[in-house]
């Protein structure tokens, strides 16, 4: 593994003793949980517990309100098309400019089949203006669908608050808490959300399982049909292993939530005080003042983040420049468009995320690589001379993108 | 204890999980990502699609990495047109029959497809299938509950030039008889991993370039933009390399499955009254399922529960219902015999020293009652 890993908002790594609870799955405890026969039975308790050890982190009322799914991405598709073809009349959507791209996706998708899509957007801050909210909210709208924390820059959405206004105004809401859970605590019980999306991955299980949170009582229509697994709401033979390595993963996130939000909070801080501090002409993005415990997202005027996450890889560190899943693309993240960054800064963000995995000592490494490779980068920028950014940055080179 | 239910699923192989569990805890990384590690699981998942390529004699390409056999069939439905009309076989799993009859509500023309008594489909259900016009048809390739194998490439190819979409399931055919892609010339193919000895939450539609898919999970943009999701890296890995093992195994197990299954069936033909369903088609190696007169098939199978042999009276993702299954319904066996069906398959664990100790302990059970 690279030796630094502060890329955890991507994907982390399976705790060893979620691992320890799956092997029996694989090789003892392999039964169909369906079959009738009691080599199964061991199975279905395994899952009955798991199911428990997800209401406990997330605060919910009933354990049956968990639906396991295979990944985060397909539970934020099962909720937008379930509230959709539960309220068939209904033909508006409001959501955000800044989701992940697994909610704007099909929300374009929706666009074409007819649907109105209100994308909210954010401040410089990356924040969300509530008023212009309220007045979106009508008997018009199927769902609002808005992430719980933000996965470039770690904002925190008043989801709480959203729920509230949605469900006095009727409206169904969701949110993608797919970088939330584990790192926040949470209550569900005591919120107005129907329906939130998790992920495995995120949160030290293994990839591949993920939970619909569905309120009882609240509307539902099947993604996956033919079988009745899940109580009729998800088909598909139990991907038991995971499910178990799942609820591990979010008993021991639970056991771990204070440690996240003071000693995970406090290597992201000194990294991003440090970096801050050493590092002219860059700044954090998001609200600094309401965001995860573990994430900096970091903008380095002047320069290329895919160059700068080179250098790093040259280093033994990974980070990212931005959701994984937009990798790879040369335009600047629309998270950072959304917040109207410079496109000189916007290019040049870096994300780094925590787990309780890292150490001290990495961030005082990750300290004394990052002022070299900035200001190795900025010696080959077209905008920097010197010292300092040329006199008009914005006039000195100006790339198209597509 | 004794397992007899390998269609239900299969263990994982040991190998399989040696291959899979550097992906859990070291090579964690997510394949989308772009520095070294996670180019490194970009390359694990790359090479499982070769080897599950390669069981299905297909390309790479072609492969959907998916969260297991129901998705995949249902995926497959996902590709029907707008309004078109579909046909289905009348023994298909429930991962396509329920969605079919669904579809069929909602305004889709249904054809359900008619089977003769050893589950294969009727020259007479074939003609009115023509006049049907349907366009979309899926045919499993071989049945989970009888193992009866459908000769899907003998229609596959003209149903093809009449511009018909056509699906397989093979979930249960894979691994345990040769299954080409090509020389079945379906549009589309289902497989499940942990039929194989692979891990549960995997799966693949394998797809024709020619049929346009429409995503069921949209988001991300992997695995060709047909499903999103960050990719189930271990799992993935984990399928592969069952998929290589199955196809480096398949003559041998194949031959040794066969010879374990005979002898099962002269066995069983020991116990007067008894009926293997569909014995005279070409069925799975592993796969039999009998009926007893005057038996009921669920309090048989927890009587040899209790003597620790693990059976199923059907499809494990039907049980729990009282209806008789609809698979022997629709080759014609009546409720009553339908009721008391019990279906052993056979698996990698499985001896004939097993197949003694069933025999004696389902004779005592069948005299008791």
């Amino acid at each position: 593994m690279t030796d630094i890993y502060l890329d955890n908002n991507a994907t982390t790594k399976v705790d060893h003793a979620v691992v320890d609870v799956m092997i029996p799955y694989f090789l003892e405890q392999y039964g169909n949980p369906s079959s009738i026969h009691k080599f199964a039975d061991g199975v279905a308790k395994g899952i009955k517990n798991a199911r428990q050890q997800v209401q406990n982190l997330i605060g919910c009322e009933h354990d049956s309100e968990i639906i396991f799914t295979s990944c985060g991405t397909e539970s934020n598709s099962t909720a937008i098309l379930s509230a959709i073809k539960a309220q068939p009349n209904k033909k508006e959507i409001i959501t955000t400019t800044v989701e992940h791209p697994a909610i704007l996706s099909l929300c374009e998708a929706l666009e074409k089949e007819g649907y109105t899509i209100h994308r909210m957007p954010v401040d410089k801050a990356g924040r969300l203006n509530l008023e212009a909210y309220k007045k979106l909210l009508s008997d018009q709208v199927a769902i609002v669908s808005v992430m719980w924390a933000n996965n470039e820059t770690g904002t925190l959405f008043p989801v709480v608050e959203m729920a509230e206004l949605a469900n006095a105004a009727g409206v169904m809401f969701h949110t993608d808490a797919v970088q939330a859970v584990g790192k926040i605590p949470m209550m569900l019980q005591d919120t107005k959300i129907d329906m939130l999306s998790l992920s495995g991955h995120k949160l030290h299980a293994p990839k591949g399982i993920g939970v619909l949170y569905l309120r009882r009582g609240t509307r539902y229509r099947p993604l996956l049909r033919g079988g009745h697994q899940e109580r009729g709401r998800r088909a598909g033979t139990e991907n038991t292993a995971s499910i178990v390595g799942l609820g591990k993963a979010c008993e021991l996130a639970l056991e771990h939530i204070e440690y996240e939000n003071t000693h995970v909070k406090a290597m992201r801080d000194r990294l991003e005080r440090g970096i801050t501090e050493q590092i002219p002409h860059c700044f954090v993005t998001g609200d600094l003042y309401n965001r995860l415990p573990n994430t900096t997202d970091i903008a380095f005027e002047y320069i290329e983040g895919e160059a700068i996450l080179m250098l790093l890889n040259k280093a033994g560190i990974a980070a990212s420049s931005g959701s994984a899943c937009t990798s790879g693309s040369l335009e600047p993240s629309h998270v950072m468009r959304a917040m109207d960054i410079p496109y000189t800064a916007a290019h040049g963000t870096i994300r780094f995320s925590f787990s309780r995995y890292n150490s001290m000592h990495e961030v005082d490494e990750v300290l004394k690589v990052m002022p070299g490779v900035v200001a190795t980068l900025r010696k080959l920028s077209p905008y920097w001379e010197g010292d300092g950014p040329v006199a008009s940055p914005e006039q000195a080179f100006k790339p198209t993108y597509a | 204890m004794i397992y007899f239910d390998h269609n239900a699923t299969t263990p994982l192989d040991g190998r399989v999980l040696e291959a899979m569990s550097p992906f859990l805890t070291s090579f964690y990384c997510n394949p989308s990502s772009l520095y070294r590690h996670g180019r490194l699981a970009r390359s694990a998942v790359d090479t499982a699609r070769e080897q599950v390529a390669a069981l299905l004699d297909t390309t790479a390409a072609s492969i959907i990495f998916t969260s297991g056999g129901t998705e995949a069939n249902n995926l497959a439905l996902a590709s029907i047109p707008v309004g078109g009309k579909l046909a289905v076989a009348a023994t298909e799993h429930p991962s396509i029959s329920e969605p079919a009859k669904r579809l069929g509500r909602q305004g889709h023309g249904l054809a359900v497809i008619a089977v003769d008594a050893d589950g294969l489909l009727t020259e007479d259900a074939l003609t009115k299938l023509d006049a049907f016009q349907p366009q979309f048809i899926s045919v499993m390739l071989a049945n989970n509950e009888t193992g009866v194998i459908q000769d899907v490439a003998r229609y596959a190819g003209a149903w093809r030039d009449k511009g018909i979409i056509v699906h397989t399931d093979a979930v249960q055919a894979a691994g345990k008889v040769p299954v080409s892609f090509k020389q079945l010339n379906v549009h589309l193919l289902s497989l499940s991993s942990h039929k194989i000895y692979g891990p549960k939450g995997c799966g693949a539609l394998v797809f024709d370039k020619s049929v346009p898919i429409n995503p069921l999970i949209v988001g991300g943009g992997q695995e060709q933009d047909l499903r999103s999701g960050t990719e189930n890296v271990a799992a993935i890995v984990g399928f592969g390399k069952a998929a290589e093992l199955a196809k480096a195994g398949l003559a041998e197990s194949g031959q040794r499955l066969l010879a374990l299954r005979n002898l099962l069936e002269a066995r069983l033909a020991e116990i007067p009254g008894l009926t293997i369903f569909a014995q005279s088609a070409l069925r799975l190696p592993n796969t039999v399922q009998f009926g007893l007169p005057h038996v009921d098939g669920e309090m048989l199978l927890m009587k040899l529960d209790k003597k620790n042999i693990a059976v199923s009276s059907g499809s494990a993702c039907a049980s729990g219902g009282s209806e008789p299954s609809p698979v022997l319904t629709a080759m014609g066996v009546g409720p009553a015999l339908a009721k008391s069906a019990l279906r052993l398959s056979l698996g990698q664990s499985s001896t004939e020293a097993e197949i003694s100790q069933f025999i004696t302990v389902l004779k005592g059970l069948v005299c008791q009652a």
